[in-house]
């Protein structure tokens, strides 16, 4: 640091107060845009950000040497990257909050915005964006794999997602992400946050699983109460009414309930 | 100008802020001195609306800081330099500001300039700084927005001499065009030097408040002569109590200039005459942090 004794000029176009206008109010897209530059700003959200990618062109190698060529098709490629995305998009959005409070910065955020309700909402919205470019990407570099991998080892290119599983597809990662979101709101601590959400994604399906395989009760149940198990219903596609009705269901206790204590907590706790 | 009336903040039983009110006046530097945990932060946290307050109101420029529409624009805000996200560049963290105030792109050239960051210092992560460093890069990110008015919150941590003057200078120079500054420490004369007005917090209490030369006046004179005798009894003639120090001088609570006239109307000759100097502030001060004193039961 070069140390200056020398008066520092603070330059200041308009020195005394009360003759300045009034400022516009700061507007949401300008809230957005910065919400999305910090989430790749730092060296871990950037290499987060780029793990997408790389994690899409790993599964799609892997996809290519180890499934049997006759069985190449564009659900192999398309399997086999979305079990990576179902990590990395909702470590992307725990990140995206908690970060404020881990790392102090949200002295800095909710000072220069005030209302704390716009700051979530922009945070929202930029992982959201995020997801949908993320996703969007994975089915791109797919879909790439399966056209170049069906010309190289000869065989024909099978394309067998429909365009509804596509959408189902993007709507489980989406409520991934939101889950993640809501653990974030909820926790406001990275890893605190980050091992609830592998609690909810690893842990409790294996418990939840193991008790619906012994206990007949809870196998019929386990639908309307077991959020991740009724969602994961979404990347196979094609859902009935039935199931339908059981991720409303169960999204209530386990998204919807927690989000809006998480949002609570959020816009009343004080910042330190 | 900033208004704080009436502010409480309880936590539980305890009360953190006590019915504080004061008013930062624009042209002006504002001390806000305290020992540590008298409630100095918690009273700026609540001035930014970071922290709700039990009872009472805080404004700036007559409206509460949550319904100003670009907070940055008006009120420059330094609560703690070292919190911010490590992993970002001082540069970075300078642009997330400016491009949520919507400033053009040159203010963050201009404000580095400014607090005497160079271009390597600021391509580095925040985690690599000092906390002089950091401090530089708090003031840079308060008047981005060239703010009218600046809520600093121990500004001076953690610099260097040299650093220490560089903030004074910035912060006289800014108060002299018309803007607001009211700062925090809990050294006294860190904050004697710099401040025009001081509001002194105690057990979240204020104890005393005004100008600083009243403040100061009020401490009293001290005064040497060879007749220090002579001199104790010409002032009890006077109707001024006078009490001799260890060292040889005589302190007294009248003011330099009757206790010259008296010693003139006397014939006794002085060898020094001058105001306390802050020294029964410095009383006070320690007298305050007698009761939260910590070195008695931790060291």
């Amino acid at each position: 640091m070069s140390t200056t004794t020398a008066t520092a000029i603070v330059e200041r176009e308009a020195p005394v107060a009360g003759t300045r206008s009034t400022p516009q109010p700061i507007p949401m897209s300008r809230i957005v845009g910065v919400e999305l530059r910090k989430m790749f700003d730092t060296r871990s959200g950037f290499w987060l950000m780029m793990s997408v990618g790389i994690a899409a062109t790993l599964a799609t190698a892997a996809t290519l040497l180890f499934v049997p060529h006759d069985e190449l098709s564009y659900d192999r490629f398309a399997g086999a990257i979305g079990v990576p995305m179902t990590i990395i998009l909702p470590m992307i959005a725990v990140l995206s909050v908690t970060s404020e409070w881990s790392q102090r910065s949200g002295l800095t955020t909710f000072t220069l915005v005030p209302h704390r309700s716009r700051v979530v909402t922009g945070k929202l919205v930029a992982t959201m964006l995020v997801g949908v470019a993320s996703i969007a990407t994975a089915f791109i570099v797919g879909a790439f794999g399966n056209v170049v991998g069906s010309a190289i080892l000869g065989v024909d290119t099978t394309w067998d997602i429909p365009f509804t599983n596509v959408l189902t597809i993007f709507l489980a990662d989406g409520l991934g992400m939101l889950m993640g979101f809501t653990l974030g709101v909820l926790i406001r601590n990275s890893p605190g946050a980050i091992v609830g959400y592998f609690v909810y994604a690893l842990v409790l399906p294996a418990a939840l699983g193991t008790l619906a395989a012994f206990q007949g009760w809870f196998a019929d149940l386990q639908g309307w109460v077991d959020f991740n198990f009724a969602s994961s219903a979404l990347y196979d596609g094609t859902l009935t009414a039935t199931e339908w009705a059981q991720i409303g269901v169960s999204g209530i206790f386990w998204l919807v309930a927690p989000l809006a204590i998480g949002l609570t907590l959020v816009l009343r706790s004080e910042v330190k | 100008m900033i208004k704080v009336e009436a502010l409480t903040k309880k936590y539980g039983a305890f009360t953190a802020v006590d019915d504080v009110t004061f008013t930062a006046r624009s042209g002006r530097v504002t001390g806000f001195l305290g020992p540590n945990g008298a409630g100095k932060s918690t009273t700026m946290r609540i001035m930014v609306g970071l922290t709700p307050p039990s009872s009472g109101s805080a404004t700036v420029s007559s409206r509460r800081y949550a319904d100003l529409p670009n907070p940055g624009l008006e009120v420059g805000v330094l609560l703690d330099a070292s919190a911010q996200h490590a992993g970002r560049t001082g540069r970075e963290i300078l642009t997330i500001a400016q491009r949520t105030m919507g400033l053009p792109a040159r203010r963050v050239d201009e404000m580095l300039d400014l607090v005497s960051l160079t271009e390597a210092e600021a391509g580095r992560r925040v985690r690599n700084y000092s906390l002089g460093m950091r401090q530089r890069l708090g003031i840079a990110t308060a008047l981005i927005g060239d703010p009218s008015a600046l809520i600093l919150d121990e500004p001076a941590n953690g610099l260097d001499p040299a650093g220490i003057r560089w903030m004074r200078d910035l912060l006289r120079e800014y108060a002299d065009q018309g803007g607001t500054v009211l700062l925090s420490s809990h050294l006294l004369h860190e904050i004697e030097v710099i401040a025009d007005d001081l509001v002194v917090i105690g057990n979240g209490r204020i104890v005393a408040q005004g100008t600083k030369s009243e403040l100061l006046e009020a401490a009293g004179t001290v005064v040497r002569t060879v007749e220090a005798a002579a001199l104790v009894r010409a002032l009890e003639t006077a109707g001024i109590q006078a009490l001799v120090s260890p060292d040889g001088a005589l302190r007294t609570d009248a003011d330099t200039t009757r206790v010259g006239q008296v010693a003139l109307a006397a014939g006794i000759a002085l060898t020094e005459l001058r105001s306390a100097d802050g020294a029964g502030l410095e009383e006070m001060f320690l007298e305050l942090t007698a009761d939260s004193q910590r070195e008695g039961v931790a060291a």
